[in-house]
């Protein structure tokens, strides 16, 4: 119990609502099924077990220390890495290249760990950009080569330095002592992840008109400007507390997650739509793989990351 | 003994290795056999392919898994040959020597009779990475009089990429595992192999890691 006394006030009550958040979403489902005996709830059981694992993992991470917290977002990497190179087409003789990705990973998160703000912004888009095709170049194949260069920069970028954004939040300095440096990160993945609920409810309630029908089918105006107001307005008020934005900044973050969380929910979707498959993988039972579940922070963990750092370091 | 080694080597190895650095992504996994006499007919693609396979079944079954592999590979060095018999507890099958054929199959229906599941791989071979090769009559002699033994297939994707053959650097990719229902029972070689093929067609249409360019 000693490592709960060191989780700063705000970040403690923003766990506390989530698990009570969660806790209420178990009940009604357990309610739903006993009026509902005939029906299969498998899924939704899955999906609120999966919940529990995803939330449950992810608050003794950040609990515990910074450094375990890296290290958990830095595997986190490493599994969204494997998940992507597993379904898209790649050329056989890029394995030794793809093993330099998967280098890449300890070295990107050590720069994390070491706050060197400089190396960790470029280190992906500089120094393995520039050495992946040499590596290839070595190999010697040229059949294919500049599509599969191509991929390989697309997923180094959205899975090792994307991912490395959310934990970059942690070694920021200080500047909300009430929150701590989870706080930042709580922010993010709440927000985004609640943004991906209030779209989906929104879009059931309201959704008529289909922005993209030919990426997602699912996804309507009504869903995309509900999520939008929603979540702008929401983060509003837990900005301030979670953060060192202030509320009208924090109506600006709220925007951002909403817009960017949509663009990488629907990027993933249309990787996915290519490769006629429904889910990237099997990990997290209920939910599909790691991708489909961390598709929109892609996207909202760099934007949401440079946000606050233009406006506060 | 040799039943505790291989529960060790499973739960602190391949156990873990296959569920972080491999990832599966399995379907119909309901569909395996629980209980012997069985044979599971899998593709073959990477020595990987038999750890993956033994590794979906719970600690306290896996001793029943008994893998059928080449005696001139597998027994050919001292370590490989104690490993191959004691630890993965495979059956070795004499390939060069068919004209004796019954005599060669005598340890599998040996295996069978006690209750083990056991690991074909019809093709014969690992093959070129990711292909399937042509399907061996072998498996239809091995269950042609028995009643007793249903063929179950299952197809891997993904293992090839991760280790094919030949190659020495291991790149981490996550790797299918789709098992079919278990086969009727067929009257000729021939029907056998071509229900497998079929069966493996089929399954193909559920894995995910399959390029389809």
């Amino acid at each position: 119990m000693q490592f709960l006394a060191k989780i700063p006030s705000h970040s403690l009550y923003a766990m506390i609502i989530v698990i009570g958040l969660l806790s209420i979403a178990t009940i009604v489902t357990i309610i739903f099924k006993y009026k509902n005996p005939e029906k299969n709830h498998t899924e939704l059981k899955q999906r609120i077990i999966s919940w529990w694992w995803i939330i449950g993992l992810l608050f003794v991470f950040l609990s515990i220390s910074k450094n375990t917290a890296i290290i958990f977002f830095g595997f986190l990497s490493f599994l969204a890495l494997k998940e992507f190179i597993s379904i898209i087409p790649t050329r056989h003789i890029d394995r030794n290249v793809l093993f330099w990705v998967y280098i890449s990973i300890p070295f990107q998160y050590y720069w994390v760990a070491d706050s060197w703000y400089g190396m960790f912004i470029i280190f992906i888009p500089v120094y393995l950009f520039l050495f992946m095709p040499m590596r290839m170049v070595i190999n010697g194949a040229t059949d294919g080569f500049i599509k599969a260069a191509g991929v390989l920069h697309w997923v180094a970028m959205l899975t090792v330095f994307s991912i490395s954004h959310i934990a970059y939040l942690i070694v920021l300095p200080e500047k909300n002592l009430n929150a701590g440096p989870m706080g930042l990160v709580l922010f993010l993945i709440l927000m985004t992840e609640f943004n991906d609920v209030c779209q989906y409810l929104w879009g059931k309630l309201l959704g008529k008109d289909k922005i993209i029908p030919k990426v997602s089918p699912n996804k309507t105006w009504a869903g995309f400007f509900g999520g939008v107001a929603s979540i702008t307005l929401l983060s509003g008020f837990i900005g301030p507390t979670l953060t060192p934005l202030n509320t009208l900044e924090s109506f600006g973050a709220g925007m951002i997650i909403s817009l960017a969380g949509f663009i990488g929910d629907v990027v993933i979707s249309s990787v996915k739509r290519d490769l006629s498959i429904k889910d990237s993988g099997s990990l997290i039972p209920g939910h599909g793989g790691i991708l489909d579940r961390m598709d929109s922070l892609l996207y909202t963990a760099p934007l949401f990351f440079h946000y606050l750092y233009y406006l506060h370091y | 003994m040799s039943r505790v080694l291989k529960i060790l080597f499973f739960a602190l190895l391949v156990k873990p290795l296959v569920l972080v650095i491999i990832g599966l992504n399995s379907r119909f996994r309901h569909k395996l056999p629980t209980s012997g006499p069985a044979v599971i007919a899998a593709n073959h693609n990477s020595h990987l392919d038999t750890l993956v396979l033994i590794s979906l079944y719970p600690l306290a079954k896996i001793h029943r898994l008994r893998p059928v592999a080449a005696a001139d590979y597998f027994l050919s060095k001292n370590f490989l040959a104690w490993f191959s018999l004691n630890i993965i507890g495979i059956i070795p099958i004499d390939r060069k020597n068919s004209n004796n054929r019954d005599e060669m199959l005598n340890a599998c229906h040996d295996a069978l009779d006690q209750g083990d599941i056991l690991i074909l791989f019809p093709e014969g071979t690992r093959g070129e990475p990711e292909k399937t090769s042509e399907l061996k009559k072998g498996i239809y002699h091995l269950i042609k009089d028995r009643n007793d033994t249903k063929i179950t297939p299952v197809m891997i994707h993904g293992l090839g990429r991760s280790l094919p053959r030949g190659e020495a650097l291991f790149v981490p990719f996550n790797c299918d595992v789709v098992v079919g229902d278990a086969l009727p029972k067929s009257t000729t070689a021939d029907e056998l192999i071509n229900q497998l093929s079929n069966a493996y067609e089929d399954l193909k249409s559920h894995c995910i890691t399959l390029n389809r360019d």
